[in-house]
């Protein structure tokens, strides 16, 4: 018996099968959708899961309100086009509600904050499942963990108490208040994603190419510039050509430099790479050793 | 792109506490040249905090946790993504302590092959075998035994030969192990990892990156049958026709195809298999598709669409071997939620049948309890009928996890004997 399934086809077989798992065993899911780009490609894989039918769960984003408006932009109109129904959570309401504290001065983010707004609407909503696009190759505390990865009553991540998960057999049961995370993409890596963005032609927010963008250097990256980022005197602007390998907040993404300006020329600068994505572009990584795990066991994503 | 057509093996390793099972897997990756620069740099500033000299210590490549750097081992399952020009890999690098064997467990379950790691100074000990007898009781049909730290017995030929010959006479009683490959190492050092040994030149075999490469692994999961799990239901909003989503468990379904609808017994046929891409001839297992059929007839999730010509008889009882994960023990008439594929039935235990010596690996006479960590043959009594495979057979159709239903945990892990 052959088994022709390529590496691709493979991977996007087991994440249908996981989404599908989760509509029928959970009561009310929910699709984590920044307009990243693995959150673009849950989108793409719950389509091959659910259409001709609607999706049965609706999407959120957490909208830190210092995202690039270029992926704001995409992700109203990707929503659209697709007819599914966005809920967006949003961390200024948690500000003005007194439920967090703005970081100021200089290095100041939202990151930490999403939490606490993540959590709030997860109970607001009583959902009891939520897809994240988290991979294992990212970060070695995320290579720990399970696909169903169980969350307690205060949305944390216990790394030495989880499920055992043999096989594809995922327990998804929980008690009111607890939910779990689900990562469909957990066993894609970087070049996985991007090479299933070309193979389906999936449309990608632009600062994914190279572009020309005003930034400034810190700590070995490149910041894009914005009202809401204060700079030191000495981290003077300047035009560069550039792209973006992870989008999340502006404060804690660096772009790199880059003439990729097509998806095959993406995919093969990204198949070359000598660096991890979150290594080269995620300022909220490089806290300490531990900095991911941390942030899970509080309930990040 | 010839990356993405690359077959995929998942392996998994094992070893005991200190056969530097961790650096086998750092090894690997830095020889693969699958460690990236900012991970190399990362390992490089922590070795020389926690060791004080030069030397890399590629084991903190793959302990992911606080708790493990700290205590230098491994508690839970971590995932390493590699690929070589010929293959690509999946690694599970499962904990080797007995307190973890349920982790271990979930690490292994889907893996193609096993890599059990010996240390040469201390050959083939508990571990070894209780190991072993995991891979080939997970339905693994390939083992890789590393004689590892080489260095340490001077390179010795009649070291590695006689740990070859304990472990080859132990592995004679493995039922479903296809192959064993005896390869000896030094991870720290590199030999015989990705390169070849120069300290070694009696060797004649391939080095352990070459195995992985070539071993072939078609086939391993199922005997053929057709087996698809209805997972979901779709219903399309213009049309109303419906579709039936699922993953193909066994065999290829194929338009045309006389299938049962199981447990009713039902008849009818596949008209039709699609992605959303558009209809297929045929989808092989492990595909996820949806499939329509030619007649009006109730399926839902939990139903097994099989074979007309060989499907299962739907039974009320199963025995099978489990390994219980829970602290609290398994006792006779204890009450469970069993998933097996998509089907979610109760079962009581009725009778555990004997429980396993992880020392001698005999069968015992019938147990009280299994306690955590413990594997026995147990027989269940479920709710409702159910449709199952030996796990010899298949392993998606075979096997299954046990819920309490109290603490919602997951209790125990099972595998068919006798459907």
């Amino acid at each position: 018996m052959s088994r022709t399934l390529t590496h691709l086809d493979a991977l996007e077989s087991e994440a249908i099968h996981i989404m599908r798992e989760v509509a029928a065993e959970l009561e009310k899911p929910v699709l984590l959708f920044s307009g990243g780009k693995d959150s673009i490609v849950l989108l793409r894989l719950a389509e091959k899961a659910f259409r001709p039918g609607r999706f049965p769960f609706p999407l959120m984003h957490v909208d830190t309100g210092h995202n690039f408006p270029e992926v704001i932009e995409y992700r109203d109109r990707r929503v659209a086009e697709l007819g599914e129904r966005l809920i967006v959570a949003s961390v200024q309401e948690s500000i003005d509600a007194g439920r967090v504290t703005e970081e100021t001065g200089v290095g100041a983010s939202r990151n930490r904050l999403q939490t606490t707004t993540l959590l709030d609407a997860i109970e607001e909503h009583g959902f009891d499942a939520a897809f994240g696009g988290a991979r294992r190759d990212e970060e070695r505390a995320r290579a720990k963990e399970r696909i169903f990865s169980f969350r307690d009553d205060f949305g944390g991540w216990d790394p030495r108490a989880q499920r055992p998960e043999p096989w594809n057999l995922y327990n998804g049961r929980v008690r009111r208040g607890e939910s779990v995370r689900v990562f469909p993409l957990s066993n894609w890596t970087e070049l996985d994603v991007w090479s299933y963005i070309e193979r389906e032609g999936l449309e990608l927010p632009n600062i994914y190419f190279a572009h020309e963008r005003e930034v400034f250097a810190r700590d070995g990256m490149l910041y894009a510039t914005a009202d809401f980022i204060e700079r030191r005197p000495e981290e003077e602007p300047f035009v560069e050509t550039v792209r973006y390998r992870t989008v999340g907040d502006m404060s804690c993404t660096g772009a790199v430099r880059s003439d990729a300006a097509t998806l095959p020329e993406v995919v093969a600068e990204i198949a070359a790479t000598r660096v991890t994505e979150r290594g080269e572009t995620r300022a909220d990584d490089r806290v300490s050793e531990a900095a991911m795990e941390d942030r899970k066991v509080a309930g990040y994503f | 792109m010839a990356t993405t057509t690359a077959t995929t093996l998942r392996l998994a390793t094992a070893g005991s506490v200190d056969d530097g099972k961790s650096t086998l897997i750092g090894r690997l990756l830095y020889d693969a040249k699958s460690v990236l620069a900012d991970q190399l740099e990362q390992v490089a500033e922590a070795s020389k905090r926690r060791n004080g000299d030069g030397e890399i210590d590629l084991s903190l490549l793959t302990d992911g946790l606080r708790a493990e750097r700290e205590q230098g081992i491994t508690i839970d399952v971590a995932y390493r993504y590699f690929a070589t020009a010929r293959r690509r890999f999946i690694l599970a690098d499962c904990p080797g302590h007995v307190q973890y064997t349920r982790n271990m467990l979930t690490g292994a379950s889907t893996a193609d092959l096993a890599i059990v790691l010996v240390d040469a100074r201390n050959g083939v000990v508990e571990q070894t075998r209780r190991h072993a007898f995991i891979a080939s009781l997970l339905g693994i049909r390939h083992i890789v035994l590393a004689v590892n730290k080489m260095d340490l017995v001077d390179f010795s030929e009649d070291r590695f030969d006689e740990i070859s010959r304990d472990f080859c006479e132990f592995a004679r009683g493995l039922t479903g192990v296809r192959d064993v490959a005896y390869i000896p190492i030094d991870a720290k050092h590199g030999d015989n990892v990705v390169h070849g040994s120069e300290r070694m030149p009696w060797y004649g075999g391939v080095t352990m990156l070459e195995h992985l490469e070539t071993v072939e692994v078609a086939g391993d999961h199922d005997d053929g049958r057709l087996r698809f799990p209805v997972q979901w239901v779709i219903r399309d909003p213009e049309s109303g026709e419906r579709e039936y989503a699922g993953q193909v468990a066994g065999g290829t379904v194929r338009a045309g195809d006389e299938v049962v609808v199981l447990p009713a017994g039902v008849r009818t046929t596949i008209a039709d298999v699609r992605t959303l891409d558009g209809s297929l001839d045929a989808a092989e297992a492990p595909r996820s598709v949806t499939v329509t059929l030619a007649d009006d007839v109730d399926v839902a999730r939990g139903d097994m669409l099989c074979g007309a010509a060989d499907a299962p008889e739907p039974v009320r009882e199963i025995e099978a071997d489990v390994c219980w994960m829970a602290d609290a023990p398994l006792r006779p008439r204890g009450r469970y939620a069993l998933k097996l594929g998509t089907q979610s039935v109760r079962v009581i235990a009725d009778e555990l049948i004997d429980v396993l010596d992880v020392h001698t690996l005999d069968r015992g006479a019938a147990p009280a309890e299994l306690a955590a960590n413990d594997i026995g043959r147990v027989r269940l009594r479920v709710s409702r009928p159910v449709v199952a495979d030996a796990y010899e057979a298949n392993r998606a159709t075979g096997a299954f996890i046990l819920i309490d239903e109290t603490t919602n945990d997951t209790v125990a892990a099972g595998m068919v004997s006798r459907a």
